[in-house]
């Protein structure tokens, strides 16, 4: 489903943001992506939806080969692939409801067609009362399950959550949580970037720990060294 | 539909920007609508008078109707003559009541006796004009030719000039609303650079991106072309009264109303080519 060959990202400033990263993700799979500030969990979702190209290896998702995509094809990649930004990405001067049929839109899905989709995921999400409310009007975590719907809106093969519990409390995490894991269980492989160790430690998941663009663990959760790694990485510059 | 929605969301929240983009197009179209009018009335003049006699020849008073009579044989007899037409002394005289009749002291002065009788003569061709007035100007009966070749040139190089001018202004101005609106729509990418940003990350192709620009100029150009229109359209009607004395027995005036629709007709046709071709070159500068 997922598949990233020897990937490197050298940035513009010469720095590597990945170096030799490889690894692969079934379908259906819940998979943690953790690791300090900068060690390149976004560039990866950036990769996989081809915000960027790497600088060599190769990516397959979907059977799409990432790198080789002709230019008009990535909007076809990227309904497949739903993201949650790690900054929402909302559209601030729009309704709760249109943002979420955003993706719709795009898609060129039929009038009512989208509103049957955009309120059966925002009951989904437990939004439905705030439907036509704009984004400015709601709390964080509301906001953070905001963009997990409209990720969600298209029914994609593949769900991108980079930090989705970032700046929540742990008892409205643990809901967006358990809102992906029940996303999960429908079928949608999620990938999910995260610093937050509690939830890592009690999903006992896959988790991929990079560290300077390298990915140095590839396994079951092994709670103490994830934690280790998590104290570490406090001390580290920016 | 979604686009034109999008678009009419877009142009209400930047009203400032709207308002200069149809400004511009309206003073383009105004211009335009101005000098069709003026190249369309002025070349209609000209043609009234090339269909009109267009040699006139005064007899001497000596003149007597046999002769006159033998004259118009021997122009008959050319075969190039369209009409001819003997005006008399006394019909000379109705003419003159007719065109001063609002001025007693003018119709006091003259008599029957010291207009002239004349022949009014139209040609088929325009080019046998010259040999008519020559050979008009050789018979002793004649007193005097007046030819219309002179007004006619006069008024065909007005026309070419008139027109020269507008052509010159309308492209002149064409390429300002141009600019401006490239601007404009410039604008307004830059501004929603991070909305357009995020629709490309959620799948959205290019196209679903320009949409919306192409009719925002479409929009600006079809409306200032109506606004243009109506003002031009609104001036001739108010004017046609006094332009049609001005002009009297030409029959330029009232322009009518087919006239005017096929006028906005081919002005929203070219406002649309306008505002898509200026939001095109927007959208491919601004949005890569």
């Amino acid at each position: 489903m997922i598949r990233l060959d020897k990937v490197s990202k050298k940035f513009g400033t010469g720095v590597f943001g990945l170096s030799d990263v490889t690894f692969s993700v079934d379908k259906g799979e819940f998979v943690f992506l953790v690791g300090p500030t900068g060690s390149g969990k976004t560039t990866i979702f950036k990769l996989l939806i081809r915000e960027v190209l790497p600088t060599e290896g190769s990516i397959i998702v979907n059977d799409w080969d990432v790198v080789k995509l002709p230019k008009h094809k990535i909007p076809h990649l990227r309904k497949k692939v739903g993201v949650v930004f790690q900054d929402l990405k909302l559209l601030f001067d729009r309704t709760i409801t249109e943002n979420i049929s955003l993706p719709l839109e795009v898609a060129g899905i039929n009038q009512a067609e989208a509103r049957r989709k955009t309120e059966e995921i925002l009951s989904q999400v437990g939004l439905i009362s705030h439907k036509d409310k704009f984004p400015i009007q709601l709390s964080g975590g509301e906001l953070q399950r905001v963009a997990i719907a409209r990720a969600l809106v298209l029914s994609p093969d593949i769900l991108l959550a980079d930090e989705p519990t970032g700046n929540l409390d742990p008892a409205t995490s643990w809901e967006i949580i358990k809102l992906l894991s029940d996303i999960n269980e429908k079928g949608t492989t999620i990938i999910m970037a995260t610093h937050n160790t509690d939830i890592v430690k009690s999903l006992s998941k896959r988790v991929i720990e990079l560290e300077k663009g390298r990915v140095v663990h590839d396994g079951k959760h092994e709670g103490h060294k994830t934690k280790e790694k998590k104290e570490e990485s406090k001390n580290l510059p920016e | 539909m979604k686009h034109i929605k999008t678009a009419w969301r877009n142009i209400r929240r930047s009203p400032y920007q709207a308002f200069a983009a149809i400004l511009i197009m309206m003073l383009t179209f105004l211009t335009v609508s101005f000098f069709t009018f003026l190249i369309v009335g002025s070349s209609k003049i000209v043609n009234y008078f090339e269909s009109k006699p267009q040699v006139t020849a005064f007899f001497k008073d000596s003149a007597k109707q046999s002769d006159i009579n033998a004259l118009e044989n021997n122009l008959q007899s050319t075969g190039k003559i369209a009409s001819i037409k003997f005006v008399s002394k006394e019909e000379a005289l109705q003419i003159y009541r007719e065109q001063n009749k609002n001025d007693p002291l003018l119709l006091d002065l003259v008599t029957a006796d010291i207009l002239p009788a004349s022949l009014e003569i139209s040609t088929v061709q325009i080019e046998d004009l010259s040999s008519i007035s020559d050979l008009l100007n050789k018979s002793p009966i004649v007193q005097e030719v007046v030819f219309q070749k002179d007004v006619v040139s006069a008024l065909t190089a007005w026309t070419s000039a008139l027109r020269k001018i507008g052509i010159g202004l309308i492209v002149v101005l064409s390429l300002v609303s141009v600019f401006i609106m490239v601007t404009i729509i410039g604008i307004k990418i830059s501004q929603k650079r991070e909305d357009i940003e995020i629709m490309r990350l959620i799948g959205a192709t290019n196209w679903y991106i320009r949409w919306p620009f192409i009719f925002e100029g479409i929009f600006y150009g079809v409306v200032g072309a109506l606004f243009g229109w109506l003002i031009a359209a609104g001036v001739l009607w108010y004017t046609t009264p006094f332009l049609a004395s001005f002009l009297k027995g030409i029959p330029v005036l009232p322009v009518s109303y087919v006239s005017l629709l096929e006028l906005l007709g081919a002005e929203v046709v070219l406002a649309i080519l306008l505002g898509a071709f200026s939001s095109f070159l927007a959208v491919l500068r601004y949005l890569k």
